[in-house]
Formats: C-alpha cells, structure tokens, sequence
C-alpha cells in the first residue's frame, strides 16, 4: 500500500522540540553562573519553577483532555526563565506559584503554545510582584563573597541592588561611583545582587549567540531592544536627567536577560522583519521611560509585557507581497 | 563569480549525486504503453485512430482539440487497443490510448537534418504545435501558445530553464552535459520566434560542469549569456528566475512578458530543435528515476511508459516501496498507482522507502515565521493559514494567497510540520469557486 501525502515529501531538520531545548541550552550558562554566585539554592528554586510549571501544564491537559504536550520544552523554558526573575532568598513557593501562574493562566487559558498574547514567565513575574512586592523587590541577597551593590565600601550602603541605588536619588559620590569602570565590569560578570538569572550580562550573551547563531531567535529584536535602551538613556545622559550612563543601564536589572531572552520569545513577539525592529525599539523606550520615571526601580518587565499587546497590530505591517503594486 | 538570486528560499540537500552521474539511457520499450489524452494544460486532445488500428513510433493519433490543445503522437510502433480509463499521474483516473507495442518495429528516429533557414516565424510555431511540444520543466503548457505572447508586449529577456531547483532530478542536467550543442541549436530557434533582446540560459551553481559545457558551445553564439545562480530552492520557478535575471518583478497575478520576459525550460527547446530540424515530434522524453532504487538513472522514454516498469529498469526499489513520486520532493505528487504512465510532463520519479518517508506530527504554530522569511513571494504563510482556519477567504486572497505557487518552501521549514501548500491550495480553489 503506497503512502499518500502532500507535497512537500521531505522536511528540513527544524522541528519545534529541536527549537525549545535549544532555548533551553543557551540558559545553561547563565544558570550554572547563577549557582557560582548564589549558591546552591539556585538549583533549588529553578527545579521547583520547572516541576511546577511541567506539573501544571500536564495537569491541564489532561483534564481538559488534550493531547499530552508538557514535555516539549516550553514549559521547562518558562519554569527556568520565571526562577531567573526571582530573588534567591524567596520562599520555596514564590516559584511554584509564579510557575503555576505563567503555565495555568497566562499559557493555557489563553490556548496553550503558541496562543498566549504575553510571555508567560514575565507575566507570572508580574504576577509575583504584584502579590508580594516586598519578597519580590526588597528581599536580595548578595553573592557570595561579593556586596549587593557591586560594590565595596560604599559609605555603608550596601542594602541595595545597583538599581535600587540609583532609585534612591543616591549622593554625587554614590553616582560616581555607580559609572565606574568597577561597577560596569561588575555587572557585565555578575557579581552583584539581582534575581537569580538576570546578573550577568557576559553569560546571558553567550547563551544568545548559540541561539542567533541557530536561528532560534532573531537578533534583530534583541540589538534594537538593547540597543533603544542605550539610545534613550544616552539622551538623557546626555540631556542631564539621567545621571548614570547609557552602558550602566543596558548591563543592570534585566535588560540583557529581557532582551535577549523574553522580548525574543518566537509566540509573543512580531513576526514580519519590520515588526520586529519597532517592537524592540518601542520595548526600550518603554523600559527607559519606566525607569527613569516609573514607580519601581525597573522596568523591563513591563515594557517588554506591553510590547506583548501591540504584536497583533505589529504583524499588520505585511511586508509587500511580490509583484504587488507599491 | 557573482551568483544571481532571488527573495527567500530553501536549502534542501540537493541529492543530485544519485542519478546525476548516470548518462541518458534508451530503455527498451515496455510491453503495453498508456497515452493519457490530457497531458498538457488545456483540452484534452482527440484521438484520430480506430481501435485494432497499427501505429507507428511518431504517428499522429490524437488531433488537437480547441486552441489551447496539442496533438499526440505515438511513442512505439503497435496496434491500438482502444480509449481506457487509467489511472493518471496528476491523479484521479483519465482516459488513455492504450497500445501494444511491437518491439521489433519500434525503432528510434531518423531522418535528415534539415536546416531552418526558409522557415518564417509562422512556420516554426506550427510545427511546434504539430508535434504536440508542451513545456517540459513540469508545467506542460502548451510550447506553440506561448510562443505568441500579445503583440503589445515586447520581450527583452529570453530566459532558457537550466536551474533544475528540484532535489535528486537531474534530467536537464544530463541534457545539458549530453546535448549541448542541439539544446542551443533549439534556444536559437525560440529566439528567432521570439526576438529577444538578450537571451539567458540560468543554472544553478551546483551543475558547474553543465556552466562549463554550454559556455564551451555558446561561444558561437555571441547573443546568449550564461547566468549563474545560487543553488535555492525555487531557483527554476519562473517568477523567481525573472526576479534574478532582470532584478524585476512579474506583476501580480500577471506572467513573465508583463516584465517583458519569456521563460522556457532546456528540455522544450531540445524538443523544439529536433521537431523543426528532424520533423520528430514529441513522443518521448528524458526522466530521472531515483532515490531508493538500487541504480539511479536518467531514462530516454517512450511517453505513456508505466512507473513501475521503470522503476524495475532501475534495478528496484531498496527497501519497503512507500512512496512514488511523480517529480521531485518538493512539489512532485505521490501516486496511488504505481503503473501510472509517463507523461510529457514527467521529469522524474521519485521513490522513498519507510526509512526515507517524512511523516511529522502536526503540532501548533509557534510563530517563528520561518515561514516568512523563505516565501519567495513574499507571502506571511503562517497568517494567511490563520484567515483559511476561520474561512475568511477574502483576507487570504487579500494577503496573496492566489500569488502562491506552491512551491512547499513554507512547509519545508515549517517545525511544527503544518501542511500550508494543502491549506493553500484549498484556499485557492475555494477563491476561484465564488468567482464562478
């Protein structure tokens, strides 16, 4: 009996599965990082997002009896991306219940991969923050043998993120010391306080080039993303209303872990070329906005989730099909 | 080098390795040969003989029928045993001229070379269409109607066909390497019908030897450029050919002479070389047969041949039979039969075994617009599945679905395996419907 299907009869070697672990992969470095510099609780907690996140989708599943799909790897993402947004001193089930959240309602209710309209990990982050702010926001510890800041001897601050610092209207020498070259090198290693995965920039980069380099995300999201950031923090630099400069800001909170692995997530960000570069463009300018006058001392999420809404609109701008008149 | 090229596109392996080093091979014809009367695009032709009646290899036996139609001849020399409805390769079942060949009197052709000369324009395309020569490349457009676009169109471009983008067909290619210099001899033809300015024979950068041995021989031909391009998937489509050649678009919904082009493939123009100059018409073509079977080859056939007689000529199949393919793996038709005849428009025939047969699961779209970026007409096929899902047709037509020309790009790459050229193609037709 002679097999029947549509052309084409063959398939290139990309396949969903392929494309998820490959995402997983390049969070590796940054998480064995993570664990050098906050100890072994990052394991902890990263393993309990994942179960929880996997648990949850399997749950759904199987109750609203779909085909059983947890395992192909978008869950295990979401799990290790939410860990990376929490602070390490959280309580066992701050990541169980951002996960659950991220899976259950902002994933599957919405239609499960592929249909859900904001990342579910930065949505389950916000989640958190919103629930419990003071665990979410006020609650780092520093790594191991270093200071919260980064830095050291700091007129006694030492309870602060560098963000936090800055939002803290800081004095002249604080401000000094905060464009240092010590500072920035700091942050672009890791060795300063943060959510567990966002630290350090050198190991978030080297995860994002194996997936630019596989095609697995585009870099054009990323580069206008991070660098809209450094546009618009330069200018105001530049103008005198920011008082750190633009490389301060692209390096702290998470600029590098937003850019180059949650504005890049394939299901929430544009799919036409043209689309993408406004969503990254627009993300940073929000997350400029956000920080420079916003509530918190961060504002990747929230540019990022917003960005999330206009995708729809984004993926308006066709791009000219062949032939058709200009 | 500079390599021309076209928007988008895919990289599949190219497996002309298999057949490519096969020389062209005239098989014994088969014991009973199948004429389906459809094989070009039109109507289909009429036949002209009785049932019992003998014919001879090239005897005309179908006559056009309207003005989109070629006639057909006979590939052997036999007796006629009457209209059956056989199964076609382009599917479904068809009616068919079904003859016994007689081997002893099924010769090859011979007859003098006649020079062009004389011939005006008027000539040359009535003897195109009376040899019954369709395009080759697969499309089987009738060669003589092409051949007279509307006088208001001026074509500056004549583009001859080599690229041959298909994986594992190298049936042009072999022409190419073999007959070189009667291929030219029919491009020069074409171009003293069509009165082109330039004339381009394209092909791709992986048939270099084919580059190197039409150079050799064009050298007396000062007119003909050879252009090189990059080896892609479409690279053959006409579109995409006119696209890298002129660095122009053909206008939507319109054809290569809206952008002053004429595209034809290498194998028409051997037919029209040796239908002008040997009077022979069109009744027997080179195709490739390969993949799983243990010898690879590039066949000279008797139209009407089945499948499966070829694939026993080239030596069986390796493994479980699980698929034949009418062409190659991105666009060609897998069969229901394999005793399908060969038609004009036959370039290969494909066979996969079971470990060779792709059958991915179909998972949700992830929108990682791989989709996008290879469509070579610039179409979002990942949407425009969205607006068929929801039968919102007017939104699919509004986003080019009818430019698609089912190239399979979208579906090569895509990693959730959805079936986008069948989601496509109902679109298309369910577009067409509500024009009616």
């Amino acid at each position: 009996m002679l097999q029947l299907s549509p052309a084409p009869h063959i398939s290139s070697s990309k396949n969903m599965e392929k494309i998820m672990y490959g995402v997983v992969l390049a969070l590796v470095p940054a998480l064995v990082g993570s664990v050098y510099f906050f100890g072994w609780r990052v394991l902890f907690l990263t393993a309990l997002s994942v179960l929880s996140a996997l648990i949850t989708e399997w749950t759904f599943q199987r109750v609203t009896h779909r085909e059983i799909r947890c395992f192909d790897g978008s869950a295990i993402i979401t799990g290790i991306l939410l860990a990376f947004n929490i602070p390490v001193n959280s309580p066992w089930w701050i990541p169980v219940a951002g996960s659950f959240f991220a899976i259950f309602v902002v994933k599957q209710v919405f239609g499960g991969l592929g249909y859900n309209i904001f990342n579910p990990a930065l949505a389950g982050r916000a989640f958190l923050v919103a629930s419990w702010p003071s665990l979410m926001t006020g609650n780092w510890t520093p790594p191991i043998g270093g200071t919260l800041s980064g830095l050291s001897n700091l007129d006694g601050i030492t309870q602060a993120t560098p963000l936090t610092l800055l939002s803290l209207s800081p004095r002249a020498s604080v401000i000094h010391a905060l464009n240092s070259g010590t500072m920035l090198k700091a942050l672009f290693v890791g060795n300063t306080g943060g959510c567990l995965g966002e630290t350090s920039a050198l190991l978030l980069l080297i995860g994002a080039l194996f997936l630019f380099a596989m095609r697995y995300a585009d870099w054009r999201i990323s580069v206008s993303y991070i660098g809209s950031v450094f546009a618009f923090s330069g200018i105001l630099y530049l103008l005198g209303i920011n008082t750190v400069n633009p490389t301060f800001h692209i390096l702290s909170g998470g600029v590098m872990l937003g850019g180059l692995f949650m504005a890049t997530d394939m299901v929430t960000s544009p799919v036409t070329l043209k689309g993408r570069w406004i969503f990254g463009i627009a993300g940073g300018l929000l997350c400029v906005l956000f920080r420079t006058w916003g509530g918190y001392p961060e504002g990747v999420s929230y540019s990022i989730l917003i960005m999330n809404m206009f995708v729809p609109l984004l993926d308006r701008l066709q791009p000219r099909v062949y032939g058709r008149s200009k | 080098m500079r390599l021309l090229t076209f928007k988008g596109g895919v990289h599949p392996e190219d497996k002309k390795e298999l057949a490519g080093f096969a020389p062209i091979e005239r098989i014994k014809p088969p014991e009973i040969v199948y004429l389906p009367l459809s094989q070009h695009t039109g109507v289909p032709s009429k036949p002209i003989i009785e049932k019992k009646d003998e014919v001879e290899v090239g005897m005309k036996i179908a006559e056009s029928n309207g003005k989109l139609s070629v006639p057909l001849h006979s590939s052997v020399a036999g007796v006629y045993m009457g209209l059956v409805n056989y199964p076609h390769p382009l599917g479904g079942r068809k009616l068919a001229m079904k003859i016994k060949v007689d081997p002893e009197r099924t010769e090859e052709w011979k007859s003098e070379e006649k020079e062009v000369g004389t011939l005006s324009n008027k000539d040359i395309i009535k003897i195109v269409k009376e040899s019954g020569i369709v395009g080759m490349g697969g499309a089987a457009f009738p060669t003589f109607f092409k051949m007279q676009p509307p006088p208001d169109k001026k074509i500056a471009d004549l583009i001859i066909n080599g690229a041959e983008c298909e994986p594992y067909l190298t049936a042009d290619y072999r022409l190419m390497i073999e007959r070189a210099e009667d291929i030219l001899k029919g491009i020069d033809i074409i171009r003293r019908v069509i009165n082109p300015d330039r004339v381009w024979i394209a092909i791709e950068s992986n048939k270099m030897d084919a580059v190197e041995r039409m150079k050799e021989v064009s050298s007396s031909y000062p007119s003909f450029n050879i252009s090189i391009h990059k080896t892609k998937y479409p690279q053959g489509s006409e579109k995409q050919l006119v696209q890298a050649v002129k660095r122009q678009e053909v206008p939507e919904g319109g054809l290569p002479f809206d952008a002053g082009a004429y595209v034809q493939n290498i194998g028409t123009a051997l037919a029209v070389y040796e239908a002008v100059c040997y009077s022979k018409p069109l009744y027997e073509r080179v195709v490739t047969v390969t993949g799983s079977v243990r010898d690879p080859s590039n066949f000279l056939v008797p139209i009407g041949t089945p499948f499966d007689y070829l694939i026993e000529e080239a030596g069986g199949v390796i493994g479980t039979l699980m698929k034949v393919i009418n062409g190659g793996p991105m666009m060609g038709i897998a069969q229901v039969y394999p005793e399908v005849p060969v038609i004009k428009g036959t370039t290969g025939i494909l066979i996969q075994n079971r470990e060779e047969v792709f059958s991915g699961i179909v998972g949700p779209c992830i929108r990682c617009a791989a989709c996008i970026d290879v469509c070579p007409m610039c179409l979002m096929p990942t949407e425009i599945n969205k607006s068929i899902e929801t039968e919102n047709f007017d939104k699919a037509e509004e986003m080019g679905v009818l430019s698609c020309m089912e190239c399979g790009g979208c579906a090569y790459v895509c990693p959730s395996n959805i079936p986008l050229v069948q989601q496509f193609k109902y679109a298309k037709n369910e577009i067409m419907k509500r024009r009616k």
